[in-house]
């Protein structure tokens, strides 16, 4: 970013700003008609978060596309946000570059003061019409309103109209602008962007009123608002040359070691006093009369000083309860199967810059097998609506072998296909775009490693209750034999030869032969109902310890009946099923209680003291139990259980021969 | 045997069936059936009879799986409803019974060859053949055209004389699903071969240029892959009167297995192939050297055509030396032909010219 910045400051007094603009369409996000609009929908919407999160209010978001003629367009965007105060609108609005998030680095929407104002210029250049802004605060009791343009020649806002008016609202601020642009459908359209707005920013409200058609709002799904981001100052680790210049030139600071210590996060006044030594610098030196040898030396002396890693607490990721949220209830018609339960990773650095990824993945349902999967790709919890091939977020998701997780994939490499939609946020203070359209998360081997392991771990949850549902079916196929045709059969048979039916309890353990887990949850009047069945369908009586991972002291504990054996770390719970004899079934009952529906969706329940392939509806417990299982991220191994049980078969199978005897074609 | 002795030993044999399945779940084990694999892989060549039968690999139905469980299920229906149809004196076509399984819970057959194919698991299990069960096939229209004299029992026993070229229309004499003695019985003949042909269009064409009564000719059009009465009736004529056969068909993977079928038993019903091939039964064309040699228009082979020619490699049936040719000259030049492509030099080009020319070669004209 600092780049343009620099060529805006150095063109200035050259070039008039429209000219920088045109120069810059594609980077800036206008350079089709389809984009134009959608650009300027989501800078104003960028906006009316950050500011709606800075002052701790739940958004309430209205976006109103008008169609005016053939290519002219307005669209209004108004938010409740805390307002701006008067003197402030006209530079916030109509001056390129204005803001104060430069050498500040902050888990922003906007990372430069580019995009609003942008709108405005956009506008103004293809409709030679002034925006109108209209912004309230809370203690003020009428809205300040104004029409507004840039001065093109000096970068400078210039006022047409200004009023005060009535609005009966608290607080909050719109925009109307007009514009060129095309509204489009499709995978890059405003309701995509604002469809992926609302799945990353699950408590706000977001209504849209499209050219045509009914207007769609998307709920809000939580009361939390984040919690403002802190800014913070830039690591030394990854800052450049250029910008340890442009930081040097614009300080306040009159001395390098205040320079370094008030700008930089981790440099206390000793080590910046390390540092000067070391560089060869005099500490007393001014900021501004730094050299580019100087300059140089310093980077070089920072790279050798010992200096912490950087802070981490200044992200805001969106945590794995509210990504949940936020899917479901915006993706609620496509019906899925399954969510898996996100995943949220700890917050990592790259060249200083402290980074967190989360990954969520929807499967099922009304999704299209035949497909690619779909990617939705969010930074700092903006929807990323262009370049998904350049990103890397798609390599990542590339680089994963899916064919072990549940999806196909030719030749275990590519974007796989199925029923599936994959979530990814990367969260930081600085995000890397491949260019300055910010569309594109560049490929930085700290991030790309981040992602993969955040989709593997994932995409074994998926694993898991693929796992699970496979086995589920496969079981109640073989109850479909056990309870309907080998009854038939028998009665069928006797009848022919004239006897009584026979007794089946043999034939029937004989052909399951498994204990048979099944497990449910139901959720009404806030507690959460856990039934644990276990049939005994072998022809002996079977003792085992049933495992759950469940928040213990959520448990009721007059609903539990069969007190646990073991409870680890609060949520691994572990029973101690002491007998249940042949045909019989055991139940293990309990409530929960304090949790929100989302909280707690599906069992995770595990066996073990049996044989694996005795038991089907759940699964052995994993090597990894002791070892935290919800961290571990490396590869599952490939399931080899499958065919070994085909392979006990002992006689061909008549029915299931693959070779076509027929002679016809 | 006589008809009820042959009922009353197929009730006995289909009791048996279900005495077994009884008798393996009273004993508590998972009930299970031994049936001959019918594969490729497992049809040996009977030197007496000098067609290819069923080995001794056998399979297993058993109710372990979701299918094998539905099989012997539908195999428990299937019997009593044969049970029930000997005691009642009636009769059902295969594509009835297919019907009839509408009314069988959990075991609805889902087509009909499924049920076809499981009264032929019956015959092969039993020793006994689906007329003994009252299933028959519905008609399927063969035709003959030629100097033959039979007598056929009509439905109101009457016994009647035909004449298959002067007492029947242009469209020839239509074989019945029984072909049987007490159903058909040859009386005469001066004809001095059977020519058995895969197309309709091959088979008027021959009776157009009277090839019929040119070349003594018994012309017997097959209707693709052809049914057992078709088979069986060739079969009879070719041992009652004497008939030396020959087959006519297209130039492709699959008319090389109707001849297979004709000439050794198809893999599907090996276990009657002594009852149904004609082994001394020769294949006039199209081979793939009448493709190169008569210069005939072709069509590239599709994927499934190169499977089938591929598949055709591996089955023993075709193991000699003029089919190993045959097919490697198929694949190799990837080529088909319809038998009709030999309207390329004329109408009568396929009377006067092609089969004189290979009929010659293999003796049968002189």
């Amino acid at each position: 970013m600092a780049s343009i910045a620099h060529e805006l400051a150095k063109n200035q007094k050259e070039i008039s700003v429209s000219e920088f603009f045109e120069k810059n369409k594609q980077i800036l996000g206008f350079d089709s008609l389809t984009r134009a609009l959608i650009t300027s929908v989501k800078e104003t919407v960028d906006n009316s978060l950050d500011a709606c999160e800075d002052a701790s209010i739940l958004p309430e978001i209205l976006v109103k596309i008008e169609k005016m003629d053939n290519t002219e367009y307005k669209l209004t965007e108004e938010d409740n946000g805390p307002g701006i105060v008067k003197a402030q609108v006209p530079n916030v609005f109509a001056r390129l570059l204005y803001g104060s998030r430069f050498h500040t680095r902050a888990q922003r929407r906007g990372q430069q003061g580019i995009g609003v104002s942008a709108v405005v210029m956009y506008s103004q250049l293809t409709t030679g019409k002034a925006a109108t802004v209209r912004s309230k605060i809370s203690d003020e009791d009428t809205a300040y309103e104004c029409d507004l343009i840039l001065d093109t020649k000096k970068n400078r806002p210039e006022r047409l109209r200004e009023d005060r008016v009535i609005w009966d609202r608290e607080h909050g601020t719109s925009i109307q602008v007009h514009l060129k642009g095309k509204y489009m459908g499709g995978k890059q359209s405003v309701f995509e962007y604002l469809k992926g707005t609302a799945i990353v920013n699950p408590h706000a409200k977001i209504t849209f009123v499209p050219p045509e058609g009914v207007p769609i709002v998307f709920e809000r799904a939580s009361d939390q608002v984040p919690p403002p981001t802190k800014p913070v100052m830039p690591h030394p680790e990854g800052v450049e040359l250029g910008e340890l210049l442009s930081m040097a030139k614009y300080t306040e600071s009159l001395k390098m070691t205040s320079f370094l210590s008030s700008e930089f996060s981790r440099i206390s006044n000793r080590v910046a006093k390390e540092v000067c030594e070391l560089a060869g610098v005099p500490p007393e030196q001014r900021p501004t009369k730094l050299t580019l040898e100087q300059a140089g030396a310093v980077l070089e002396a920072m790279k050798k000083v010992r200096i912490m890693a950087p802070e981490t607490d200044c992200l805001s990721p969106i945590g794995e309860t509210l990504i949940r949220k936020g899917l479901k209830n915006v993706l609620g018609d496509v019906k899925a199967e399954f969510y898996a339960p996100p995943i949220t990773r700890e917050p990592k650095v790259f060249a200083g810059n402290p980074f967190i990824v989360e990954v969520g993945i929807v499967y099922g349902g009304e999704l299209s097998k035949e497909e690619p999967v779909q990617i939705l790709r969010f930074a700092n919890r903006v929807p990323l609506m262009y370049q998904q091939g350049a990103c890397a977020t798609t390599q990542a998701i590339e680089n994963v072998d899916w064919r072990r997780y549940g999806l196909e994939q030719r030749g275990g490499h590519g974007i796989p296909f199925g029923p599936a939609i994959i979530m990814v946020h990367l969260a930081s203070t600085k995000i890397p775009f491949t260019s300055e359209s910010k569309e594109a998360v560049a490929n930085i081997p700290e991030i790309k490693e981040e992602i993969e392991l955040a989709l593997k771990a994932c995409a074994r949850r998926l694993k898991t209750h693929l796992n699970k549902a496979e086995k589920k079916s496969k079981a109640k196929v073989k109850f479909e034999i056990v309870q309907d045709i080998i009854p038939m059969i028998a009665e069928k048979s006797a009848k022919i030869v004239g006897k009584p039916v026979p007794e089946l309890s043999g034939t029937i353990t004989k052909i399951m032969n498994v204990v048979w887990i099944d497990d449910e949850v139901s959720y009404e009047k806030k507690r959460h109902h856990v039934l644990v069945r276990i049939y005994n369908y072998t022809p002996k009586s079977q003792g085992f310890h049933l495992h759950m991972v469940v928040p213990f002291d959520k448990i009721d504990p007059k609903s539990l009946e069969l007190q646990p054996l073991e409870v680890r770390d609060g949520n691994k719970v572990t029973w101690d099923i002491k007998r249940v004899s042949s045909t019989e079934e055991f139940q293990l009952k309990f409530d929960l209680t304090g949790l929100s529906q989302e909280e707690y969706g599906e069992n995770e329940v595990y066996v073990s003291g049996i044989d694996a392939a005795s038991v089907i509806g759940v699964d052995v417990l994993p090597g990894d139990w002791d070892l935290e299982h919800l961290k571990i991220t490396g590869e599952l191994p490939v399931d080899e259980g499958a065919a070994a049980e085909e392979g006990e078969e002992e006689d061909v199978d008549y029915d299931e021969g693959a070779e076509v005897i027929k002679d016809e074609e | 045997m006589k008809n009820s002795e042959r009922h009353q030993n197929a009730v006995d044999k289909l009791t048996g069936i279900a005495q077994e399945v009884y008798d393996q779940l009273d004993g508590g084990k998972i009930p299970k059936m031994m049936i001959p694999l019918r594969t490729k892989s497992n049809i040996r060549f009977d030197s007496k009879a000098a067609v290819w039968k069923y080995g001794k690999a056998m399979g297993a139905r058993s109710a372990k799986k979701l299918t094998g469980a539905q099989m012997l299920l539908r195999t428990m229906y299937m019997l009593e409803f044969i049970e029930d149809m000997i005691k009642d004196s009636k009769s059902s076509t295969l594509r009835e019974m297919y019907y009839i399984s509408e009314g069988w819970p959990k075991a609805k057959f889902s087509a009909q060859d499924e049920s076809n194919m499981l009264a032929e698991d019956l015959e092969i299990i039993t020793g006994c053949m689906r007329e003994d069960f009252k299933l028959r096939p519905e008609e399927d229209g063969a035709r003959v055209m030629g100097n033959i004299t039979i007598q056929e029992t009509d439905r109101k026993g009457k016994k009647k004389k035909i004449n298959c070229r002067d007492d029947v229309g242009d469209s020839g004499y239509g074989v019945p699903y029984n072909v049987e003695k007490e159903k058909i019985e040859f009386v005469d003949s001066d004809a001095d071969f059977i020519i058995a042909i895969e197309t309709g269009g091959m088979f008027d064409r021959l009776v157009e240029n009277k090839f019929d009564e040119d070349a003594h000719a018994v012309v017997v059009h097959l209707k693709g892959q052809p049914a057992r009465s078709t088979r069986r009736f060739i079969k009879r004529l070719n041992e009652e009167m004497k008939l030396p056969v020959v087959t006519f068909t297209d130039g492709d993977p699959w008319s090389f297995r109707i001849h297979a079928s004709i000439a050794y038993g198809a893999i599907k019903t090996a276990h009657i192939s002594e009852y149904l091939a004609t082994p001394t039964a020769e294949f006039v064309g199209i081979t793939a050297s009448d493709i190169l040699n008569y210069e005939l228009p072709t069509d590239k082979l599709n994927d499934k055509d190169i499977q089938a020619l591929n598949a055709e490699k591996t089955d023993p049936r075709f193991k000699d030396e003029f089919w190993k040719h045959e097919i490697d000259l198929m694949l190799e030049i990837g080529k088909k032909a319809e038998q009709q492509a030999l309207a390329k030099y004329g109408l009568d080009y396929v009377t006067d010219t092609y089969l004189p020319e290979k009929l010659g070669q293999l003796g049968i004209l002189k």
